[in-house]
């Protein structure tokens, strides 16, 4: 049996090696500076990382750069701030947009429709103009340099209240009508029959939203101006406009806030990206 | 059937689950309209309160040498990351949506730097883009000579540079969206082509990108939305808005303005401006999404 599987894998890239070359060569393209930041990171001092002849790997590979920026350059305190605040930001998303997608999806009521494009619409809104007003406002309820103020933007996307009215919309009727049967009050609906049934869309949800709040630079670079509450793209930025620039450390701590990111993506990829199965039947 | 309930029986439920989420997007997105809208036609330095002070700061804004130069860098970026950003993507997803082994690895690669957060992507660059980087030495390998382009502090080449880091960051992206497209496209039809004679690359022009063409439409309007907004690519790379100020966007002068200069009022007027383009864009956006739902 394995014979036969191994055959027909080889004998299917034998048939499209001009397409594996293209492939690859796009693929090359797509990670090479991302390989070449990470192979920074390892080189030791003695390296010079500008040499006429570049080395993509370390001569004298060392964890000693990713250690320096660890504990010297705060990394691990960095690490700690984007993981709490992307994850509460999670939390926080998936509980409040599912609730409003609720009744947007499965309840009749005065106002429905137009409080959902109302909600849509706040998707026209640049957060460049909302950016300087919420500011203000932060500042006025002492959210300044403080966990809340970084995450309070955030709480609720309309992106999300859209994607999980979608998925609830999905859902058969007839899982509702039986809960209802069953008495089952609608909160109960939500908790017990919505919920579970949209697990893939709060799965995208959480991903996505995950994602951007780990990677968000400009509001946190407003809303904290203290070192301890820096989150990874603030810390890395602080490391890389520092007069006395080491490109190795800013590699290191480059590296360690693409791990996360990293490890998510590989096992919550097909939430993201299509897959054949993922369309329902042909025709 | 005659209808059951011809009155409904009115629930606060409803407006219980939403209460958090109109309540939350009412704070944090039209109320702050509001008061950028307000804050446009008045001086604020943020200490004290801000002074009324009418259109000045649009009359302002008219005779700012350095916005309008700025508006023609987001011009520039616009021109180049907007093709780029509908064509290349939809190539790619073309070429990932065939039943190649390992073809989710290759798929999951291209879209790996959207993932990766914009600091370090521009960190990452900034290095291919150095004097003695990557780019010069693979260029001297090439041409046979030696290649020391400055690319990230000449005027000429800067603006392109900080481009091309905002297509790489933004081919994944759109490609997924395509893809989602493509997939939806019945494999009957491209049988039903093969026997009229369409075939190979033929075929992606008489059936593919018709009917791909509410997703081309959708694509365009948020790659444009986006180039609109470009900020942190520039702030990494090209600190201080680049040489000459020839990377620096409408976003990062707003910035500059509103968090550095201190100067809200004037960099509220700016961002109205701005919103105001992309409301006109976005109203586009909500016009043509329909079609798209009638495909799938």
């Amino acid at each position: 049996m394995k014979k036969k599987n191994l055959q027909a894998f080889s004998s299917n890239i034998l048939n499209n090696i001009p397409q594996f070359i293209l492939l690859i060569a796009i693929a090359t393209l797509t990670v090479f500076p991302l390989l070449w930041l990470i192979s920074t990171a390892f080189k030791s001092p003695s390296e010079n990382i500008f040499q006429s002849v570049p080395q993509l790997l370390p001569a004298q590979p060392t964890f000693d750069n990713f250690i320096k920026v660890w504990k010297n350059a705060r990394f691990d305190l960095y690490l700690w701030n984007s993981f709490f605040v992307s994850s509460i930001t999670v939390i926080l998303n998936l509980l409040f947009c599912s609730l409003a997608a609720f009744p947007l999806a499965r309840l009749d009521f005065k106002g429905r429709d137009q409080i959902f494009w109302a909600i849509v619409g706040t998707t026209m809104i640049p957060f460049q103009i909302t950016m300087i007003p919420l500011y203000i406002l932060a500042v006025q309820l002492n959210l300044k340099n403080t966990y809340a103020g970084l995450i309070f933007p955030y709480v609720i996307s309309a992106f999300g209240i859209f994607l999980l009215r979608q998925a609830f919309q999905s859902v058969p009727k007839e899982m509702e009508e039986a809960a209802r049967m069953d008495g089952c009050s609608s909160l109960g609906i939500w908790w017990h029959v919505m919920m579970p049934a949209a697990r893939p869309a709060l799965t995208t949800l959480a991903v996505f939203t995950f994602v951007a709040m780990w990677g968000d630079f400009l509001w946190p670079l407003a809303i904290v101006d203290k070192a301890e509450l820096y989150t990874l793209p603030r810390g890395i930025a602080s490391l890389a406009s520092a007069f006395s620039e080491d490109w190795r450390l800013i590699a290191a701590g480059s590296t360690i806030s693409i791990l996360p990111v990293f490890i998510v993506f590989v096992f919550l990829q097909r939430y993201i990206i299509p897959t054949d199965a993922s369309i329902g039947v042909k025709g | 059937m005659k209808r059951q309930n011809l009155a409904k029986k009115f629930s606060w439920t409803p407006y219980l689950f939403l209460l958090p989420a109109i309540a939350f997007l009412g704070l944090t997105s039209f109320l702050p309209v509001l008061q950028a809208i307000y804050l446009s036609f008045t001086n604020y330095d943020f200490v004290g309160s801000p002074t009324f002070n009418g259109w000045q700061n649009y009359i302002n804004l008219w005779r700012d040498r350095t916005f309008w130069k700025v508006l023609g860098n987001t011009l520039i970026y616009l021109a180049f990351v907007v093709p780029s950003l509908v064509i290349l993507p939809l190539a790619l997803a073309i070429l990932v949506n065939q039943k190649l082994r390992s073809i989710k690895f290759f798929r999951a690669v291209y879209y790996f730097p959207v993932i990766v957060s914009v600091v370090v992507a521009g960190i990452a660059w900034k290095w291919v883009y150095a004097e003695n980087g990557i780019l010069n030495y693979f260029l001297s390998i090439i041409t046979f000579q030696p290649i020391k382009i400055p690319w990230l502090t000449d005027p000429k080449t800067a603006i392109f540079a900080i481009i091309a880091v905002v297509i790489w960051r933004g081919v994944g992206y759109y490609m997924v969206i395509y893809l989602a497209g493509l997939q939806a496209i019945p494999a009957d039809l491209y049988e039903a082509a093969a026997i009229d004679g369409s075939d190979g690359w033929q075929k992606h022009f008489d059936i593919t990108i018709p009917l791909m063409q509410p997703y081309i439409i959708l694509v365009s309007i948020i790659s444009s939305i986006s180039a609109m907004k470009i900020f942190e690519e520039v702030y990494i790379m090209s600190q201080g808005g680049g040489p000459a100020n020839s990377t620096k966007t409408v976003v990062y002068y707003l910035y500059d303005k509103g968090f550095t200069s201190l100067e809200m009022g004037y960099a509220s007027a700016i961002g109205v401006f701005l919103f105001l383009i992309i409301f006109i864009i976005s109203i586009f956006t909500f016009k043509f999404i329909n079609p798209v739902k009638t495909i799938s």
